[in-house]
């Protein structure tokens, strides 16, 4: 205990615990969802548009959301940094969608949804939020097949499911390996219809980089025009953020380019609590990095371990041979021979810090990699394990194996150049996605009243592991389903007083955005953006990536500080602020990241357990496994900005299973 | 590897623009084209110079954010996306010539970033089905029987890239409108919209000053999800029929 | 512009199939008959020349309605170019024959425009006098013809010309069926390019092999 005070002093402070108030937890679980929308106060149709809304992101929550309010008449926003609504990162989504449907017979409930979704995010989220997520994920797919979502079907012309991440029952939907693509162009296309309508007016282009805040409420956004460069404030009655997750504060991740943590931060710092921040997702099979230019990481399938088996040499000489001459008793098929029951198929977070284990060993695979070792030191590591398809090829027939990934295969030669039916393929882990966001509370509102916080951009849901297939789900239950029923509620209290431009508050945001755009371009330094932001994902990906440590934790804070010095002092920003400046644009970006950062290193150390995605050495079974400690950590950890580099400030929600009993999972 | 790129060069919209040489050496083959970009960006902000301005986001070939013309070829010629091609496909010592999509709609705000916001308002009129939230009938209550929704998904892959505009002698959108035509007029659900749907977004079409359809066929070739010429000659079939039938709009 | 062009394509279907009447070996007089009778088609029903002068027009409205799609198009094609052109790397040529046929319909075109002139200069009007013996200004249409394809560079120009026509008909004709909404699946467009080639093959032996047959002196000794 004495060390976590030290810590304390030292990394972060302890503030008020905070909780939920909205929803009614002394009601049953199923009539928590029907009582807020009974109770929550209602805004007259005849008075909607005399209400702005903004909306930050126009991905599932986003567009949804902004589509959604647009319908029901409010005066809508919506911004987005892309060139289109349409191209928000959603759209990467391969999997599919859940959906408490039964549609197969199987056994399948809203409970059952809810109890998977719970357990799979290692009790460690908000019982009431989830258990409305599996009630409203049956009229999510209504709503989307109306609008047009061309789901897989039987030859009787119904829906077709399958069975995902494990799960033992059929309730995925899916659109081939295209289902976030169908459902984000299924928003984008009622999100043109409102546009068309005029109840949405869509800023194609513009970056959030500032939140104004007045007499205690979120009351508008300041935005850089991405073309001209005009910095300029728009003022709104309330303010949705759905601005995704923040995966690339690792620099490689399987988020777009854009993908950013800036619209949550700039939250941050104006008093929104920032949850959870170290749970991150890491996914197994990635194609791995092919060198130091690398820019983003690429995922495959993690359908392809079902065949698949994954292994390394057990020599180190050996790993750089043809993978074909390395006969079979010089090979370590490490999962099946560490886990036998579950072999190749151990969860998400496992079958990653195996992977990362036999490459720290040296007994990695593919081509030499630069990075840099806790001191800062470069070094050379082979980063791959080989997930080999020569046994299921054998057993099943070339044919066979083609037809249940064929699209997978061509896609990792398109990016490798090699042949997954002669040479086994090449995986490593990469960073996926973040359970972590802004605290929100039952209506999804943040700790700035007036602002809220919707898809993956909040913490909500997923608790410390995602399910597979549940991140379209949130998206588009908060943006269609779960904000436009409790929006209304504040905005009852609307319209707030007229904000011009001359308004303390709205001049403040714009000259301090204004002011860090140009202390950025300012600095003309000798260091490209990218060099600080490929460094951060380095220290991120070794200290705070797979496994987390004390020690690691400690010195990466150390080192991000510095880092972060270096950069406001030696960055090269080139060009100019009114123009399109895509330096500046980044430049903003990993700004932020770099406070980010710290704020997750934070809070991984402070979380002396092991949870989902969060792997703590300290604390594991004597086999190696995640060790949960409720006793000490059941709850949600909300930080509050203090000042930058200062220590933030915890404050806890404690978590109530009522419906659901706490369990430890095991794999061997 | 080594290349030498022309690349386009632009300030802004209202400039003229240029093709200008860099050399670029340390190119790995295993780089993405856009990674290959990037490290052109690198050295030029070490240089001082101003980087090439790209639209790019998701690099993995959905998004639909990139797209340049390079040799001449929209996305390169490898039925895929631009950041999906990549520099083994290209000789070392190789000249590679890069331009921004060029078509009037097409305005270029800088280097190779243009400006495509007339395909969203293409799906503004009338790309869309009326359905407000909530108001769904189950899922079920409506079979769809799977040829249709299977070319109906096939249509709905097109992830509004542009390049069929960039590819078209014409500069036509049709590709692309066809698509969306295409994709609800095979469901259902896309029954009760479906002549006035076809005129309001040809009629959009032609407002935004893209070119008519003479069925060449350079768009399907260079789309990288592989749209096909049929979905044009959907749309004909349709906007045909609704010269016939009242659509109420 | 699909179908005026399916017109245009169905009358050169029948003129080359009239025009087979030169194969006849009678001197010419089935030729000239058909002729004759064409500009007393429907003759007493109509006065003479009558269906013949509203074919002609007919044909000529179709023809103008033809050239004024053609003028649109183009004009929407120049002004749908960016403001600095299109692009300064040419695209290799493409390997396929569609593409090129398709590309160059405007050009081709503007042959056929040159070339139909022509051909009415020479065969209708005979303003054209090649091969005419020396005074004579008017010929019966069967001695026109043999007079017209006796010279060689004569069937020449007519075999460049109609490789302009075969070519703007084989992309005319399935392009006309795809604006026209036929052409929905990949089996239909195989159908209708597979007819395109058969079409466009035929109008051009159809309308060549008597010309090339009066050079080589089989008709007409």
């Amino acid at each position: 205990m004495s060390e976590t005070t030290l810590d304390t002093e030292t990394y972060w402070s302890l503030g008020a615990e905070i909780s939920d108030t909205k929803a009614a937890i002394d009601l049953p679980i199923d009539k928590i969802w029907q009582n807020r929308q009974f109770t929550a106060k209602l805004v007259n149709p005849a008075n909607r548009r005399k209400l702005t809304v903004i909306i930050v992101g126009t991905g599932l929550a986003g567009g949804a959301a902004a589509a959604t309010l647009g319908e029901a008449g409010y005066n809508v926003l919506n911004f987005c940094y892309q060139d289109s609504p349409r191209r928000a990162h959603s759209i990467a989504a391969q999997g599919g969608i859940n959906a408490a449907k039964n549609y197969r017979n199987d056994g399948d409930s809203t409970y059952r949804l809810f109890y998977d979704t719970v357990k799979g995010g290692d009790y460690r989220s908000r019982e009431t939020n989830v258990y409305r997520l599996a009630e409203v994920s049956a009229n999510i797919i209504d709503q989307c097949v109306t609008q047009g979502v061309p789901f897989a079907r039987e030859y009787g012309g119904l829906l077709d499911t399958r069975s995902f991440g494990g799960v033992q029952v059929q309730r995925t939907f899916y659109a081939r390996g295209q289902t976030g693509q169908q459902l984000l162009i299924g928003a984008y296309q009622a999100l043109e219809r409102q546009v068309a309508a005029g109840t949405v007016k869509m800023y194609t282009r513009h970056e959030m980089i500032e939140v104004i805040v007045t007499d205690g409420r979120a009351r508008g956004i300041v935005t850089r025009d991405m073309v001209t460069g005009k910095i300029e404030a728009f003022t709104a009655d309330v303010v949705v953020l759905a601005t995704g997750g923040y995966g690339n504060v690792f620099f490689l991740s399987t988020n777009a380019m854009g993908c950013n943590v800036t619209a949550d931060w700039r939250a941050h710092r104006k008093g929104a609590y920032f949850a959870n921040p170290c749970y991150t997702q890491i996914h197994p099979t990635c194609i791995p990095v092919h060198g130091e230019t690398q820019s983003k990481l690429t995922l495959m399938s993690e359908s392809l371990r079902n065949d698949g088996r994954i292994w390394v040499p057990k020599k180190a000489e050996d790993c750089g041979k043809d993978p074909r001459k390395i006969p079979e008793k010089d090979r370590d098929y490490y999962l099946e021979r560490i886990y036998p029951s579950f072999g190749n198929l151990v969860p998400r977070d496992i079958a990653s810090r195996q992977a990362k284990n036999m490459c720290d060993e040296g007994r990695g695979v593919g081509p030499e990699v630069a990075e840099r070792d806790g001191e800062g030191n470069e070094r050379k590591m082979r980063r791959g394990v080989y997930l080999d398809f020569s046994d299921a090829i054998n057993r099943l027939g070339k044919k066979a194996v083609e037809s249940r990934y064929g699209n997978l295969f061509d896609m990792y030669k398109q990016i490798t150049a090699e042949d997954p039916y002669e040479l086994p393929m090449r995986i490593y882990p990469a960073v996926h996605y973040t359970m972590g966001g802004l605290w929100v509370d039952y209506d999804l509102q943040s700790s700035i009243p007036g602002l809220y916080v919707a898809g993956e951009a909040n913490f909500s849901d997923h608790g410390a592991n995602r399910l597979g297939a549940s991140a379209l789900m949130q998206g588009l239950a908060d943006g269609y389903f779960v904000l436009p029923n409790t929006i209304n509620d504040y905005l009852a209290g609307a319209p707030f007083d007229k904000l011009d431009k001359n308004n303390p508050a709205v001049a403040e945001a714009v000259q301090s955005a204004t002011d860090r755009v140009k202390t950025l371009l300012k600095v003309n330094g000798s260091r490209t953006v990218d060099s600080f932001h490929k460094e951060l994902g380095h220290i991120m990906w070794e200290y705070c990536g797979m496994e987390r440590s004390e020690e690691g934790l400690k010195l990466a804070i150390g080192r991000i500080r510095e880092l972060r010095k270096e950069f406001w002092s030696d960055v090269k920003v080139t060009g100019v602020n009114e123009d399109f400046n895509q330096t500046l644009e980044r430049a903003g970006r990993v700004a932020d990241f770099l406070e980010l950062g710290e704020l997750m290193c934070v809070d991984a150390l402070h979380r002396r357990e092991s949870c989902g995605g969060h792997f703590r050495t300290e604390s594991q079974t004597p086999e190696g496994e995640a060790l949960r400690r409720d006793d000490e950590y059941l709850y949600v950890a909300a930080w509050e900005f203090a000042s930058t580099g200062g220590a933030p400030v915890l404050h806890k929600e404690q978590l109530n299973y009522k419906a659901i009993e706490l369990k430890q999972r095991s794999y061997k | 590897m080594k290349v030498t790129l022309r690349i386009w060069r632009q300030a802004k919209q209202d400039a003229q623009g240029r093709m200008v040489s860099y050399p670029l050496d340390g190119v790995s083959e295993d780089m993405s084209f856009l990674e290959m970009l990037d490290l052109l960006n690198e050295h030029l902000t070490k240089q001082n110079e101003e980087p090439v301005a790209f639209d790019h986001d998701c690099r993995e070939g959905i998004c639909g954010a990139c797209g340049v013309v390079i040799n001449g070829i929209a996305h390169g010629g490898e039925h895929t996306t631009t950041c999906q091609l990549h520099m083994r496909s290209f000789a070392d010592n190789a000249t590679i010539d890069i331009e921004p999509w060029q078509a009037g709609p097409f305005p270029v705000i800088k280097d190779l970033v243009v400006d495509r916001t007339a395909l969203d308002r293409i799906i503004q009129a009338g790309g869309f089905i009326s359905a407000n939230t909530g108001s769904a009938p189950d899922a079920h209550a409506v079979p769809a029987p799977k040829r249709e929704s299977d070319k109906a998904f096939d249509a709905a892959t097109c992830i509004g890239c542009g390049a069929c505009v960039a590819a078209c002698p014409n500069g036509s959108a049709m590709l692309f409108t066809s698509a969306k035509i295409t994709h609800l007029a095979m469901l259902p659900q896309g029954q009760p919209e479906r002549y006035s749907r076809v005129k309001g977004m040809i009629a959009q079409h032609d407002e935004e000053g893209f070119g008519g359809c003479t069925n060449i066929g350079e768009c399907s070739e260079v789309c990288p999800k592989g749209i096909p010429m049929e979905t044009i000659s959907q749309l004909n079939r349709d906007l045909i029929s609704s010269l016939f039938k009242g659509t109420g709009k | 512009m699909a179908v005026t062009g399916l017109i245009l394509i169905g009358f050169l279907l029948f003129h080359a199939f009239g025009n087979f009447k030169l194969l006849i070996p009678d001197e010419g007089a089935e030729f000239n008959e058909y002729s004759h009778l064409l500009r007393r088609l429907l003759y007493p029903i109509l006065p003479p020349m009558f269906f013949l002068w509203g074919f002609r027009i007919f044909m000529l409205a179709a023809t103008g309605l033809h050239l004024y799609s053609a003028y649109k198009l183009t004009g929407r094609r120049w002004s749908s170019a960016g403001v600095s052109g299109r692009y300064v790397s040419q695209k290799p040529s493409t390997s396929k024959a569609h593409s090129y046929a398709a590309r160059t319909m405007i050009w081709g075109g503007i042959i056929i425009v040159l070339f139909v002139i022509m051909h009415l200069l020479q065969f209708t009007a005979q303003v054209l006098t090649f091969g005419y013996p020396d005074g004579t200004t008017t010929l019966e249409p069967y001695d026109r013809t043999l007079a017209g394809f006796s010279e060689w560079w004569v069937v020449l120009v007519y075999a460049i010309a109609m490789l302009a026509v075969c070519v703007h008909v084989f992309h005319g004709f399935w392009s006309a069926f795809a604006t026209l909404g036929a052409n929905v699946s990949a089996k239909s467009q195989g159908v209708l390019k597979g007819l395109a080639v058969l079409i466009s093959a035929a109008l051009y032996f159809g309308f060549m092999i008597p010309p090339v047959l009066i050079l080589f002196g089989v008709i007409g000794q």
